[in-house]
């Protein structure tokens, strides 16, 4: 329902952001983005707003969690992945 | 040729595309039976189409389009206010998704042809520019979009907008299409993908009530075809494992809370009020409203809006023979409906099925049926 | 059954369905028998039998904008499209132009001046003498600026249509594609995007004569993908031709800047316009060569293999993107930036 790009954060001047779209820059209003942003950060835009900024540790989160996800699918049986899930389950109350 | 950031992070290989599709047809083999699914989500159609995702999925599993999309839910009578205003000499601004919609009889496009200041806008703040370059005239923003886009209309209102600006509201509220689902007394869909981006503004935590209550799993989910589809494995093996729970497969974006300074923005200038959606129902708390706090900002407050003029009652009649609510909630197809591809076709849908290109009327009206692509120009070829 | 429309739209004019639907009602009756490719096969030209030589004729009229945006105007997308639509159909030497402009009363001379020598550049680049013209002037509020109306003529011994697709065929785009369209659309909605935005407009007889040279007669359909995009040319190749058509969508050669306008705007580049790209349908055993051909030419040096045609589902363009594929629908009217 709702478009939205991640960009990186070039310049920041008040409430106005310059993103780098990997191609286009655009600026971007941060009043209501949900953590201070800095540049060199990762934001996403919808309709010309930073909504989120993106940390980059937690983009590492869910190429992880994609991989989890297959491994208890491929190994469903095996008991080791049911100590897998409960990591998951671990992480996902900490999230 | 490009290298943006995506595909630099690997949300679109296609060798992951295709283990996560092969851990699906799995899970739906230790199921051993039909399984339906629900996204409530129009983008997650738009990527699963773009992406061309149906064409991997197993035959096993149906993937039904729900009440996700706001432009295609925003109902006749609402277009015609914005069609009035375009009539009355004001500059009316909106999303591009916006222009073609019809109201009962007639859409902005309509309007903007027989002389309207009708303008598309990719952002908010282009109307209020607007408002400021012209401040003999007066400028209405209509606003479409789910809570995400309606939180970027609450901040342009709290930044002191000029006094010829003013906002024709037609938000949505996501939580209330997932309500408007659940109290479905009859329906087969066994999980749920939830709206990532709504969710980034709301928090994951607020469906948890929806899976209690309906006994279902939800997974929220991001836009890239990995997201997509990973959160679907994770829904088959939450569905086969019968957990009724909410699982965040979109990390990287959404928390348990939300975004607290989206909310606080987004509660100060709006309130949720009951609504009537495009071919649903009335929907409680489905549409976003403008709180009496800022009455000189709402544009039905402001301006006395006769839609007499642009009206077709007629339209209101055959709404009553839509079911669009049945289609969305897979358990009828358009060929069971007496309006379709007769009343209700692209160029004048009845119902929100028929005004997305994704929506499932459209697409059977278009294609003839839903296609299945998946054995066509095999075997694969050499070329580049 | 669609209803028969009672007022012309926009989208009649935005090279989809609904304008072809207006042609076939409207102007098809117009059509009479010729010697050749007349008006009934709707193509981008016509080819009158002159002796052994075919006389191909084109005419376009052409209302864009803004008139003025980055990488082009009005006037060297008014030789450009029609000197383009001359060479779609095989004939590459343009004999000669008309010209033929409409101007709203208050229109500056500074702009129509700068107009005309964008025309005489183009015209040059393209090796395509002007003969006749024509100025007529509408009073205020009759007209938006200008309207330019070119025709060309060419004498060819070998004419291709976009009618000549075969199942096995294989289809080639000239250079990256979607710059025109989303060039203009960024600038006409004041989007803010800032880069190298930049139409493609450009005569591309040349390049399509080298196509020629090293193809020949295994060069079998051509279409120049202006409105209606990529996907509007295979959708007219796919049904005149009765194959199918299946794109790779990882070939499809798109700038990073067009491709990030795209993602964030929700369009697909593959529906927006060019101005300087040719698709062009080529027997399997040429496509190599042609390629190369191409590539050879500074025009052309993004060429690429882009889809190829199959013998099942005919009339249907289908993508491929690398993770399943899906139908890929004809434009509808007017490309707008998107929200959801």
């Amino acid at each position: 329902m709702c478009l939205g790009v991640p960009g990186k954060v070039l310049a920041i001047d008040g409430m106005v952001a310059t993103v780098d779209f990997f191609g286009v820059k655009k600026e971007l209003r941060l009043d209501i983005v949900d953590e201070p942003v800095t540049v060199g950060d990762y934001v996403l835009n919808h309709v010309g707003y930073a909504i989120r900024r993106i940390p980059p540790e937690e983009v590492q989160e869910t190429l992880a969690l994609f991989e989890q996800i297959l491994d208890i699918t491929g190994a469903r049986e095996d008991l080791m992945a049911m100590d897998v899930q409960g990591e998951i389950a671990a992480g996902r109350a900490k999230a | 040729m490009a290298k943006d950031l995506t595909q630099e992070l690997k949300f679109r290989d296609p060798a992951k595309a295709r283990a996560l599709a092969e851990a699906m047809q799995r899970n739906l083999d230790a199921i051993g039976r039909e399984v339906s699914v629900m996204h409530v989500c129009g983008s997650h159609e738009q990527a699963i189409a773009r992406f061309g995702l149906r064409a991997v999925l197993p035959r096993q599993l149906q993937l039904i389009m729900g009440p996700g999309c706001p432009v295609c839910v925003t109902d006749g009578p609402e277009v015609d206010e914005a069609v009035a205003l375009a009539g009355m000499g004001v500059h009316v601004c909106t999303y591009g998704d916006m222009l073609r919609l019809p109201g009962t009889s007639r859409s902005l496009a309509d309007a903007q042809a027989d002389g309207g200041k009708v303008h598309v806008v990719y952002s908010v703040d282009q109307a209020v520019e607007l408002a400021r370059a012209h401040p003999a005239e007066e400028v209405v923003f209509f606003a479409s979009g789910f809570e995400t886009t309606a939180v970027a209309t609450a901040a342009a209102a709290l930044a002191q907008p000029p006094k010829n600006f003013s906002i024709l509201s037609v938000h949505k509220y996501v939580p209330a299409a997932m309500d408007l689902v659940a109290q479905s007394k009859q329906t087969k869909i066994e999980g749920f993908i939830a709206a990532g981006h709504a969710a980034i503004i709301t928090g994951w935590a607020i469906f948890e009530p929806f899976a209690q209550k309906t006994n279902t799993p939800v997974v929220v989910a991001g836009f890239e075809p990995l997201d997509v589809l990973a959160s679907i494995v994770k829904l088959t093996d939450l569905i086969r494992e019968r957990k009724a729970e909410v699982f965040n497969a979109y990390p990287r974006c959404v928390t348990r809370e939300g975004s607290q300074p989206a909310q606080r923005v987004l509660w100060k200038v709006f309130e949720a009020r009951s609504g009537k959606w495009r071919g649903i129902a009335e929907v409680p708390e489905g549409n976003l409203d403008l709180r009496p706090e800022f009455a000189h900002l709402d544009a039905r407050k402001r301006f006395r809006i006769d839609t007499g003029a642009v009206r077709d009652e007629a339209a209101s009649g055959l709404e009553a023979e839509c079911i669009c609510g049945t289609i969305m909630m897979g358990l009828a197809s358009p060929h069971d409906c007496t309006l379709f591809g007769k009343a209700c076709v692209p160029e004048s849908p009845v119902g929100a099925c028929m005004v997305s290109s994704e929506g499932t009327c459209r697409i059977w009206h278009t294609y003839g049926g839903a296609p299945d692509l998946r054995g066509v120009g095999l075997p694969a070829s050499s070329e580049g | 059954m669609e209803k028969l429309v009672q007022k012309i739209g926009l989208k009649h004019g935005s090279g989809g369905r609904a304008m072809r639907q207006l042609i076939e009602e409207v102007f098809l009756e117009l059509a009479s028998p010729v010697d050749g490719i007349g008006l009934s096969a709707l193509d981008d030209g016509a080819a009158l039998r002159i002796g052994d030589q075919w006389l191909v004729v084109t005419t376009d009229s052409h209302v864009v904008h803004p008139i003025f945006f980055p990488g082009g105007d009005i006037g060297r997308i008014s030789v450009s499209g029609t000197v383009n639509d001359l060479a779609m159909m095989g004939a590459t030497e343009p004999m000669g132009l008309t010209c033929a402009v409409i101007l709203e009363d208050g229109f500056p001379r500074a702009d129509l001046e700068r107009i005309r020598d964008s025309m005489k550049a183009t015209a040059l680049e393209a090796g395509a003498p002007f003969v006749t013209g024509d100025t007529k002037v509408v009073g205020r509020g009759d007209a938006d600026g200008i309207f330019i109306n070119t025709t060309g003529v060419a004498l060819t011994r070998r004419v291709v249509t976009d009618a000549g697709l075969r199942a096995g065929d294989l289809l080639i785009i000239t250079g990256t594609i979607g710059d025109h369209g989303m060039a203009i659309m960024s600038k006409r909605h004041d989007l803010g995007l800032q880069g190298d935005l930049r139409s493609d407009v450009a005569p591309i007889n040349g390049l399509i004569r080298a196509a020629l040279a090293a193809g020949g007669d295994d060069v079998v359909a051509m279409k120049d993908p202006t409105r209606g995009g990529v996907a509007g040319s295979l959708h007219e190749m796919a049904a005149k031709g009765k194959v199918g058509v299946l794109i790779d969508e990882q070939a499809v050669p798109v700038r990073d800047e067009v491709r990030a306008a795209g993602d964030m705007l929700g369009i697909d580049p593959l529906l927006v316009a060019n101005e300087g790209k040719a698709v062009i349908g080529v027997r399997a055993a040429s496509a190599g060569k042609v390629l190369a051909a191409l590539r050879a030419h500074p025009l052309g040096r993004d060429a690429a293999i882009f889809a190829r045609a199959l013998g099942e589902r005919p009339g249907a363009v289908i993508l491929d993107t690398g993770l399943g594929k899906r139908l890929l629908a004809e434009p509808e009217g007017e490309l707008l930036p998107r929200i959801c």
